[in-house]
């Protein structure tokens, strides 16, 4: 009988990007059990808006991450401003979504190359990398930035697009997409990269929902689970089903980052050609009374923000729920009974965030 | 309003039974989250099915233990550990516990800290602690 082993996996790895830690309890090369240890970076942001006024908080929230920082600080604004009762410009609100959906496509791109690089295809992971650096130069031609920050205030937004400049993303997009669906093909269609993906990391559909997987995660194993489908913002006026798969392994969740990387483009158009004219934010008045639980999509999943204000221009409560954190219980789940081997690609493709995580 | 949310009031003895009936009835766990009060903690879970959301609420004073929902909602454990860490409340039966190393905090217990007066914009106000 082989003799059971506790590997350490972490909190310094080159798959991973940041500081995580698993006991990954082994027999032979299964992995029997896997305890995650988090914690290294913690940096209790949350705590934060005892010092910063409900105001200058955007700009921490938009700190908690760098690829997801856009998200941030525009679920906190808006979560804030359902406790102000704030009605948002519909320009302001357009030109938030379209960001939004841009901020998808960097990230999931930026999740193909990671992919890519971990299963040691390095030409494919340029190319992918190639490719994201044209949506980066959208992101800095309409944010001013390779990052979507201070664009978003409560109340609005603090730049506008020309429409010029938004007609110039729509074409831009429709001229990388058939760059992009030449790599995808590779992800999708490659005998190396579904022989590092298939059958890997499986988790029921069952597990997923009870496990409270949220994001590409659960849409992998066939739950049309999408936020935005609540309506937010101005997902309310565009077409779109959630993108799923049926086979909830690794591949599966490659598959709906693929799809959603073309839906946000087909999104990233409909936005455009509905957006109105008119200003893009407003005054606000008075100091946040009232709780609320936001939550938006972000390219990993549903966030959830909790705001609670007590007529103090600083916050009582601001919490935030993000989808590493909670998809990590599921990842457990399915790194049981997997091969040492194929820890690496099974973690990677939760698309870990531990800045997210470590708020 | 973006979404209409449902808040629950219970009692912290109806936890378990109140949770155990929306499993079977196709809720997840969103979240568990803590507020610090004056003096006590708010307890909030979060569940959401076919995108309602529903949040059970109830109150419990330092010192008190709250039992663990994480034999009936596996993934409640990693939100329960972070609140003990965090908050310094013990919450019992959970099934994976991390005796408080979950998150590695210089101060135990840190959002244990509340404000003793209201804040003035300079954020020079006195805090003491409450280590639950």
């Amino acid at each position: 009988m082989a003799k059971r082993n506790i590997i350490p996996f972490g909190p310094q790895h080159p798959v991973l990007p940041e500081a995580i830690h698993f006991d990954l309890v082994t027999d032979d090369e299964t992995v029997l059990d896997a305890i995650p240890v988090i914690g290294y970076v913690h940096r209790g942001l949350e705590k934060l808006v005892e010092k910063k006024d409900f105001i200058e908080y955007t700009y921490v929230a938009e700190r908690i991450c760098g690829i997801c920082g856009y998200m941030h600080s525009f679920g906190y604004c808006q979560t804030v401003e359902q406790v102000l009762d704030i009605e948002v410009p519909e320009r302001a609100v357009y030109l938030r979504t379209i960001w939004s959906e841009l901020s998808r496509i960097n990230s999931h791109l930026l999740w193909l190359g990671f992919a890519a690089d971990a299963m040691g295809f390095e030409s494919l992971f340029m190319h992918t990398f190639r490719l994201r650096e044209s949506v980066l130069d959208i992101i800095e031609a309409t944010a001013g930035g390779r990052m979507i920050f201070g664009c978003v205030k409560i109340g609005g937004v603090r730049r506008d697009i020309e429409g010029s400049v938004l007609r110039g993303i729509i074409a831009k997009l429709q001229e990388l997409s058939p760059h992009i669906r030449e790599i995808t093909n590779v992800f999708l269609e490659d005998y190396s990269t579904k022989h590092r993906m298939e059958g890997i990391g499986v988790i029921s559909k069952e597990d997923a929902y009870h496990m409270g997987m949220v994001g590409p995660m659960i849409r992998a194993t066939g739950i049309p689970s999408d936020t935005r489908q609540i309506g937010y913002a101005a997902y309310k006026h565009v077409q779109f089903e959630p993108a799923t798969a049926e086979t909830g392994d690794c591949y599966g969740r490659c598959v709906v980052r693929v799809k959603e990387i073309f839906q946000s483009i087909d999104l990233v158009r409909q936005l455009v050609e509905k957006t109105p004219d008119g200003p893009v934010e407003v005054k606000v008045k008075g100091t946040p009374t009232g709780e609320f639980f936001g939550r938006i999509e972000q390219p990993r999943g549903e966030v959830i923000y909790y705001v609670k204000g007590n007529g103090t221009k600083f916050l009582e409560r601001f919490r935030v729920r993000v989808p590493t954190f909670a998809n990590l219980p599921g990842m457990i789940q399915m790194l049981k009974g997997s091969q040492i081997a194929d820890v690496p690609v099974i973690i990677l493709t939760i698309d870990p965030c531990i800045s997210c995580t470590e708020r | 309003m973006i979404e209409e949310q449902e808040m629950v009031s219970i009692e912290k003895r109806d936890l378990l039974e109140m949770v155990a009936s929306l499993r079977p009835s196709g809720y997840r766990l969103v979240q568990i989250c803590t507020t610090t009060l004056a003096d006590r903690y708010e307890m909030n879970y979060s569940f959401d099915k076919d995108l309602k959301f529903r949040n059970l609420r109830f109150t419990v004073l330092p010192g008190e233990t709250i039992p663990s929902i994480s034999l009936i909602y596996g993934n409640a454990f990693l939100y329960e550990n972070e609140i003990h860490d965090l908050f310094g409340i013990t919450i019992e039966n959970m099934t994976t516990d991390f005796h408080g190393t979950l998150y590695k905090t210089r101060i135990p217990a840190p959002f244990a800290v509340r404000v003793s007066e209201p804040k003035e914009s300079s954020g020079g106000a006195d805090v003491e602690e409450h280590h639950g």
